[in-house]
């Protein structure tokens, strides 16, 4: 029944016969993508493989730039939103999309799906992913263990309490430890903030803000010493000293004053002058 | 009734045929001067219009209740004469695309009848008037706009008028799409009808969440109807709009000089229609409200990108789209935490009404304006309570605000739970309407839920300022320092040293924001960074603006040379 309601009716205004774009080709999900589900998304492969053929794959992104507001291309999110899971790749865009979909339509939605689109947009910060997700979920939905959870894990990131994060985010591997490539996201979170806050700083607040000690504490140092610009120094009496890589936030002369610049075509007013 | 027989259902037709469906379904009128020859949508199956027409025809026992109370009965077949006149001269208007007289009907005389003769009745109905314009079915359509319109301002709309009013708009719409309309209409009423249209939906969706008081017969209504006011049919019908009218396409060209909008206002000065290429323009701020309705603020704000609201634009040339521009993307902005772009946006709005509103007392959006207006107060207080860059506004509007919230402004600058108090009362006062767009559940037993989406909004938004609640102290400190240790603020803030610390990277991360590029962008006041154990504040001074003076004085200087110069030589 629920095919009858938007889909149906309202499709054709989308995604009919007549092309609503201008370039005439209409993204919708072929049937011979539907069953090569290997290249469903993948235009240029598709594209290379049978360049006569005129229903081409598009990739989410490009579904969703034309389908907004499509309650048929639910399924596809949520593959998606497992494909960004598996293959470390990140949409809000698509995510927003499908959280929008489960707002219209309560009874399609999925809690699993919902809770790695949450964890995703963790992974995202300093960017207000998460907060612009939670936006779209009712607060019923919110109540449940793990979003609780989550939201507490997003409470820590958000006031820079990288201690109790940690902790928290230990008891709760269970639901974090889906999604690989979490506890990187989160370090270079960290390390953002840090390298917004401070010039040199302990290597021991460092170390409690990335969750690392000894070995590989040493290890990604290291690392961000060859990669970043890192500079270790030794300070009197106490451990070391970390020396961030400037940039305008911790070195504020750096800034450009925009009361500098001045446009082109102000300077374009005295050329018959100069001339 | 057979209600699947109306508004967009039968869109999967070939278009031709789909259009002729549509017009004949919704009304029986013969033609229509106001589409383009080419497309003579004539009724040619008199059997489908004839029960259509049954279907569609008004039922006024409910709307008639509240007007009979006045002791005047309504007839809403009686058309008094100023009411035939008025329709006479605006169809012959719209036909003779004389835009400025449609203004004037439109603005004015239309407002005059309805103070003077429908006060408190609804105004004719479509039926009865349609003899004296030829029977047009698209100036019909446009009728049932208004009537509807003016039945939402003055009265309270049953739910049978409610899913009327949403087929008029499908029809309507439809004929924008799908016919080649021959018309020209002011900007005004084509910014009206997204705005009403978005209105209603919103209107809908607050209706329909208040299920505890419906009677069986509403709820048989609400679930045989359940495409009136669907989220999808809205927001596809804006969507298409868009789509349909190449807006995107021609704003870019125009910046190429390809193609004229923004410069004739989205006029067509070469015997064209606007009406689609305008109403497809405004529904992208309609796209932008409907997502702030929904939470969805992100969305909302790539609906507008297209929109470049730093400079003049169509949208800026009527003013209730200008303020539902602004007000939605300011707050969206808000919400995203870029607190700086809204303070700047709400600055130069809250100024241009500041100078301009003594020209709109007259203009029947005039109670609206000021609403919007003291609405957009609040949101800047807010703003600038969380990010107190008081040098982006401009000196009028800074005395405004102190007038209006800077008692209240001083008290939100504490740590302390009245403070909390006073967020939460200014964010409910100004926030939009939000609504929760799915349907009800009409088993259980019938729960009001049209607070969910506002209570919500609120929660998180109190969320963040509880986040955000400790920067102004240290604020406080940094002011009067320029270098001052971590184990004295610690002292004097009273918390241990680690605790400093994590609460001014909170102050750095919540003072710089995530630009739609990506891009990191500072929205500090003051600035600061910490080395070692040392915390050096940086006074962020506004410099000077040189270089556009020099340019200006070397260009005055050169002029007044070649004056010199030529007096010389006479």
């Amino acid at each position: 029944m629920r095919l009858c309601k938007g889909p149906l009716i309202f499709g054709p205004l989308i995604t009919g016969g007549q092309s609503l774009n201008p370039n005439g080709t209409k993204p919708h999900i072929s049937a011979s993508c539907k069953q090569n589900p290997s290249v469903r998304w993948s235009f240029s492969k598709m594209g290379r493989e049978q360049p006569s053929q005129s229903q081409m794959a598009y990739t989410v992104e490009q579904l969703v730039a034309v389908n907004p507001y499509n309650p048929d291309i639910l399924p596809d999110l949520e593959n998606y939103v497992n494909e960004q899971v598996s293959l470390q790749t990140y949409s809000l865009d698509a995510n927003l999309c499908l959280l929008r979909l489960y707002q219209f339509e309560p009874e399609r939605m999925s809690t699993q799906i919902v809770a790695h689109i949450l964890i995703k947009a963790l992974m995202a910060m300093p960017a207000p992913d998460f907060s612009l997700c939670l936006f779209l979920i009712p607060e019923r939905v919110q109540m449940d263990e793990q979003f609780k959870t989550l939201i507490v894990l997003s409470h820590y990131l958000e006031t820079a309490k990288f201690r109790q994060f940690w902790d928290e985010a230990a008891k709760s591997r269970h639901i974090l430890e889906v999604v690989p490539g979490f506890e990187q996201a989160i370090q270079e979170y960290a390390v953002h903030v840090l390298s917004l806050t401070y010039q040199k700083v302990p290597r021991s607040v460092v170390a409690e803000a990335i969750n690392m000690e000894g070995l590989s504490l040493d290890k990604f140092v290291e690392h961000h010493v060859a990669n970043s610009g890192w500079i270790v120094e030794k300070a009197q009496g106490k451990g070391q000293l970390v020396s961030l890589p400037r940039n305008e936030f911790n070195h504020p002369e750096l800034r450009r004053s925009s009361a500098d610049i001045i446009p082109l075509d102000h300077i374009t007013r005295i050329f018959p002058v100069l001339g | 009734m057979d209600s699947t027989n109306k508004g967009p259902i039968l869109s999967h037709i070939p278009t031709f045929y789909h259009l002729e469906a549509q017009l004949t379904h919704a009304h029986a009128y013969t033609d229509s001067h106001l589409l383009s020859t080419t497309h003579s949508l004539r009724s040619r199956n008199p059997n489908l219009s004839a029960t259509t027409m049954a279907a569609v025809g008004y039922e006024y026992e409910d709307g008639l209740q509240s007007s009979v109370d006045g002791g005047i009965p309504y007839d809403p077949s009686f058309v008094p004469d100023p009411v035939k006149s008025f329709v006479v001269h605006l169809y012959r208007h719209i036909r003779e695309k004389n835009v400025y007289e449609i203004h004037q009907m439109y603005e004015t005389s239309f407002h005059t009848l309805s103070d003077r003769m429908f006060k408190d009745t609804p105004w004719p109905s479509v039926e009865a008037v349609a003899q004296y314009v030829d029977n047009d079915h698209v100036f019909c359509l446009l009728y049932r706009e208004m009537w509807y319109r003016h039945l939402y301002a003055r009265l309270s709309p049953t739910l049978k008028q409610r899913i009327d009013s949403w087929d008029n708009y499908c029809s309507l719409f439809q004929v924008v799409l799908h016919g080649v309309v021959n018309m020209q209409l002011p900007n005004q009423w084509l910014w009206d009808m997204v705005d009403e249209f978005v209105y209603q939906f919103q209107s809908f969706c607050q209706y329909r969440a208040k299920m505890k008081n419906k009677t069986e017969q509403e709820i048989a209504l609400l679930r045989q109807h359940d495409q009136a006011w669907n989220v999808y049919g809205v927001l596809n019908f804006l969507q298409a709009l868009m789509e349909k009218s190449s807006i995107i396409q021609i704003l870019e060209q125009e910046k190429e000089g390809l193609e004229q909008f923004t410069a004739t206002d989205g006029y067509d000065y070469s015997g064209g229609s606007n009406v689609l290429k305008v109403l497809g323009y405004f529904s992208m701020v309609g796209l932008l409200r409907v997502h702030c309705l929904l939470g969805d603020y992100q969305t909302g704000l790539k609906c507008l990108l297209p929109i470049d609201i730093s400079q003049q634009g169509v949208y800026t040339s009527v003013i209730g789209s200008h303020i539902t521009t602004i007000y939605h993307y300011g707050f969206a902005n808000l919400m995203l935490r870029r607190y700086v772009e809204a303070i700047r946006e709400f600055n130069k709005i809250l100024l241009y009404i500041y100078k301009t509103k003594q020209y709109h007392q007259k203009s029947p959006q005039y109670e609206q304006i000021l609403k919007k207006n003291e609405q957009m107060y609040a949101l800047l207080t807010i703003c600038l309570s969380l990010c107190p860059q008081v040098k982006l506004v401009d000196e009028t509007v800074n005395s405004q605000l102190r007038e209006k919230y800077g008692e209240k402004m001083l008290r939100m600058q504490r740590y302390d739970e009245e403070s909390f108090a006073l967020y939460d009362e200014l964010f409910s006062y100004a926030c939009p309407k939000f609504i929760t767009p799915s349907a009800p559940s009409y088993e259980e037993p019938l729960v009001n839920y049209n607070q969910d989406a506002y209570r919500l909004q609120l929660k998180l938004f109190l969320y963040e300022v509880k986040q955000q609640q400790q920067l102004s102290v240290v604020r406080t400190f940094l002011k009067v320092y320029s270098t001052i240790s971590l184990e004295k603020l610690a002292t004097y803030m009273e918390v241990d040293e680690s605790t400093l610390r994590t609460i001014l990277m909170t102050y750095k991360h919540k003072t710089h924001s995530v630009g739609a590029d990506g891009k990191t962008i500072s929205n500090a006041d003051i600035d600061f960074y910490i080395d070692d154990d040392l915390i050096r504040v940086v006074e962020s001074k506004t410099s000077k603006q040189y270089g556009d003076y020099f340019l200006r004085q070397i260009v005055k200087l050169e002029a007044v040379i070649g004056d010199m110069d030529r007096i010389k030589l006479e």
